[in-house]
C-alpha cells in the first residue's frame, strides 16, 4: 500500500494544485526563531507527517497553519487562496480542524456534548432561538445529534457517549478529541501527536482510526508523530523539521535515505 | 430505590432531548408545581411566604445568574449585588417615569439595563481571566453601589437611596399581599429557570462550558470567544437584575444601596459553591442552605433550656459557628456542592442494593 501511495504522490505533484502550500514561512517569539523560512506543499486526501527532534518547530507550525500563531513572514495558502496568516475563526471556517498534544478536550462536558461543540460551525440559528427552541434550533438539533452519533459509532464511542470525558483513560480521551475536530467535517485535519503516550496496541488502534478517516471521508491529514515505525507505514509524505528548519522532504522512503535526517535523528554534529 | 427507570429507553433523538426523560421525573415535577402553585399558597402562613419561601426563591435565581457567568462560562465575579442593584433601581426609576409601563414590563426592563451594564463590566474579560477577572467585577460593586447612593435621582431624590415598592398590581389584580407576592416571585423565578435550562443544553450552554474548560480548543473550533463571554455576562446579569427587583419589591418592599453591598455578592457566590457550580439544582439547594438552616439553627437552639447558663448573644454566636462549620463539612465531603452529593445519591440508589 505505501509503496503503491508514493508513486501516486509523485504524479499528483504534477496533476492537482496542492490544498495547504506554505512559502517561505518565519515566526519568531521576540527574537527567539521557532521557524525560519519553511515551505512545503500538502497534497489533497493524503496523510502527510511532520517529523523532527522536540523543538524542532513542528506544533508551532500546525499553529501557524490554523493560526493560534502569527508568523512574520511567509505565505500561507490554503485552497488557492492566498493569506499572510490565518485566525483561528477563520481557519476553522475555511474548514481546518486540529486536535491537541496535551490533549484539549473540555472536561466537564459529556462524550457527546464534546463532539456537538465540534460541530458549531453547522448551526446557524441565534441563542434566543436555542432559549425558546423555536425556529431552526430544533431541526438543527436533531441533524447534529445524528451526525454526531454516527461518528460516535465509527469511533467506537459507544460505551462513553454520556461519560464526561474529564473521568475518560488517556487513549479514549485521544480518540475523543479526534472525534471532535472531525465533527467539524474538515477538509484539511491536523493532528498533534494523536498516538503521544500510548502502548504499541492503542498505536495501532490510533493509525487504523486515521487511516479509516483519510479513506472514508477524504480528509486531508497532517500529523506530527514521533514513532518512526508508525509513521512511516501512515503517511504519504514526509516533510522533516530540525531547529525551525526543513531537513528533508518526500516520500518515507527518500526521506529514509537522507542523510541530513539521519544525522539528526542520530545526532550527528552540525 | 425511589424509582425504577428499567425499559424507559428514548427512541428518538426528540424523546431523549426532553426536559425529562423519565416518567417519573415528570410525576416529581408535576407534584413539587402542585405543592409550589397550588397547595403551599393554600395552607402556608404569612412568615413562610415573608421569611422563608420569597428569599429562597429570590436568592435561588440570584444563584442562577451567577452561576451562568461562574459555574457555566467559567468568568469568576464579585459583583452579582451590584447588578441586582441596578435591576432594583432601574425597575423602579421605570415604574415612576413611564406610569403607564405594566410592572411586568419594568421587570424586565430593569433586566436589561442590569444585563447592559452587566457587559460593560464583563468587557475586560476579553483580556484577563480568571482571578484577576474579580477586579472588574468589584469594581462594578463599588462603583455601581456609590452611583445610587451619590446621585439621589436614582432614589427620586431621596437623601438616603431608599427606594421602595410600587404598588404590586397586575391585569388589574393586586399581588400586595404576602401570598400575591409569593406567587409572583414564583412565576418570574420558575419561568426564568425554565429558559436558563433550555439554554445551558443548547449549543449557546456548550460555548459557555467550552470557553471555561478549554479556551483555545474553543476558539480553534471557531467559536467566537468574546461574544460567548459577553453573553454569559448579559444573560448573568439579566437574571441577576431581575432577582434585585424581586428582592426589593417582592421581599423586602423598600431597599437601600447598601442593601446590594459586596457582603450581598459574597452570599449569591457562597449559594453557587455550596449548591454546586454548573448545575441549575444546585442554586435552590444552596439557597436552601443559606436560608433555611440559619433559621432552622436559631429554632433549634432556642429549644435548648440553655437560658440558665449561657445568654442570647452567645447562642447567635454559636449559631454562626455550627452554620461555618456545616459550610465546610460539605465542602470537604463534597468540593463540587450538594447538587453533585444528590447526583451520587440518585446514581447509588439506581443499583441499590448492589454497590456497583
Amino acid at each position: 500500500m505505501d509503496l503503491g501511495s508514493t508513486e501516486l504522490t509523485s504524479t499528483a505533484h504534477t496533476l492537482l494544485p496542492p490544498l495547504l502550500k506554505l512559502e517561505n514561512i518565519s515566526l519568531a517569539f521576540k527574537g527567539v526563531k521557532a521557524i525560519t523560512d519553511i515551505s512545503f506543499e500538502v497534497q489533497a486526501k493524503r496523510i502527510t507527517a511532520l517529523i523532527g527532534p522536540n523543538g524542532a518547530g513542528k506544533s508551532s507550525l500546525l499553529n501557524v497553519i490554523n493560526g493560534v500563531y502569527q508568523p512574520q513572514a511567509g505565505t500561507i495558502t490554503f485552497k488557492q487562496i492566498p493569506h499572510k496568516q490565518m485566525t483561528p475563526r477563520y481557519a476553522a471556517q475555511q474548514g481546518i480542524a486540529r486536535t491537541f498534544q496535551n490533549i484539549a478536550l473540555f472536561k466537564g462536558m459529556s462524550v457527546l456534548d464534546n463532539l456537538l461543540t465540534g460541530r458549531t460551525l453547522k448551526r446557524h440559528s441565534t441563542w434566543l432561538e436555542q432559549a425558546f427552541r423555536v425556529g431552526r434550533a430544533p431541526r438543527e438539533d436533531r441533524s447534529n445529534r445524528e451526525y454526531v452519533e454516527q461518528l460516535i459509532d465509527f469511533l467506537d464511542l459507544t460505551a462513553w457517549r454520556k461519560t464526561l470525558v474529564g473521568t475518560l483513560p488517556y487513549g479514549i480521551q485521544k480518540r475523543v478529541e479526534l472525534g471532535r475536530a472531525l465533527a467539524a467535517e474538515p477538509t484539511l485535519l491536523l493532528l498533534d501527536e494523536p498516538m503521544a503516550g500510548m502502548n504499541a496496541q492503542e498505536k495501532q488502534e490510533m493509525s487504523e482510526f486515521i487511516r479509516a478517516i483519510n479513506r472514508e471521508f477524504g480528509t486531508t491529514i497532517v500529523l506530527i508523530e514521533h514513532d518512526l515505525s508508525v509513521v512511516m507505514s501512515l503517511s504519504n509524505h514526509l516533510v522533516v523539521l530540525d531547529y525551525g528548519k526543513k531537513i528533508g522532504d518526500g516520500s518515507p522512503e527518500e526521506v529514509r535515505h537522507n542523510p541530513e535526517v539521519i544525522a539528526a535523528y542520530l545526532g550527528t554534529r552540525h | 430505590m425511589l424509582f425504577t427507570e428499567a425499559g424507559q429507553l428514548a427512541t428518538s433523538y426528540k424523546a431523549e432531548q426532553k426536559l425529562f426523560r423519565l416518567r417519573q421525573d415528570y410525576v416529581a415535577f408535576g407534584i413539587l408545581l402542585f405543592l409550589a402553585f397550588v397547595a403551599l399558597p393554600y395552607w402556608g402562613s404569612d412568615y413562610w411566604f415573608n421569611a422563608i419561601l420569597i428569599p429562597f426563591l429570590v436568592l435561588s435565581l440570584a444563584g442562577l445568574g451567577l452561576n451562568l457567568l461562574t459555574g457555566y462560562a467559567g468568568q469568576l465575579s464579585l459583583g452579582s449585588a451590584a447588578f441586582m442593584a441596578v435591576g432594583a433601581f432601574a425597575t423602579y426609576n421605570l415604574e415612576l417615569r413611564i406610569p403607564d409601563l405594566p410592572l411586568l414590563f419594568s421587570i424586565l426592563g430593569g433586566g436589561l439595563f442590569a444585563a447592559a451594564s452587566s457587559v460593560i463590566f464583563g468587557l475586560p474579560s476579553a483580556r484577563i481571566k480568571g482571578f484577576y477577572l474579580i477586579v472588574s467585577t468589584l469594581a462594578a460593586q463599588f462603583f455601581i453601589q456609590w452611583l445610587f447612593t451619590k446621585f439621589s435621582w436614582f432614589s427620586n431624590g431621596s437623601t438616603s437611596g431608599v427606594i421602595t415598592a410600587p404598588p404590586l398590581v397586575m391585569a388589574g389584580y393586586d399581588f400586595s399581599t404576602p401570598v400575591g407576592r409569593y406567587l409572583l416571585t414564583l412565576s418570574i423565578v420558575a419561568s426564568l429557570f425554565l429558559i436558563a435550562r433550555n439554554l445551558v443544553r443548547s449549543e449557546l450552554g456548550r460555548h459557555w462550558m467550552a470557553v471555561r474548560d478549554r479556551d483555545t480548543a474553543a476558539a480553534v473550533m471557531g467559536i467566537p470567544i468574546l461574544k460567548t463571554k459577553l453573553l454569559a455576562f448579559g444573560m448573568s446579569g439579566f437574571i441577576l437584575g431581575i432577582a434585585g427587583a424581586l428582592w426589593a419589591f417582592t421581599y423586602l418592599g423598600t431597599v437601600e444601596p447598601h442593601g446590594f453591598d459586596l457582603t450581598r455578592s459574597f452570599q449569591i457566590l457562597f449559594i453557587i459553591i455550596i449548591g454546586g457550580m454548573g448545575s441549575l439544582l444546585g442554586n435552590f439547594l444552596g439557597a436552601a442552605f443559606i436560608v433555611l438552616l440559619p433559621i432552622l439553627l436559631s429554632q433549634l437552639i432556642g429549644l435548648l433550656p440553655a437560658n440558665h447558663w449561657v445568654d442570647i448573644g452567645q447562642l447567635e454566636n454559636a449559631q454562626k459557628i455550627i452554620f461555618g462549620g456545616l459550610i465546610i463539612f460539605f465542602l470537604i465531603k463534597e468540593p463540587d456542592g450538594l447538587a453533585r452529593l444528590w447526583q451520587r445519591c440518585r446514581e447509588r440508589a439506581r443499583i441499590w442494593p448492589l454497590r456497583y
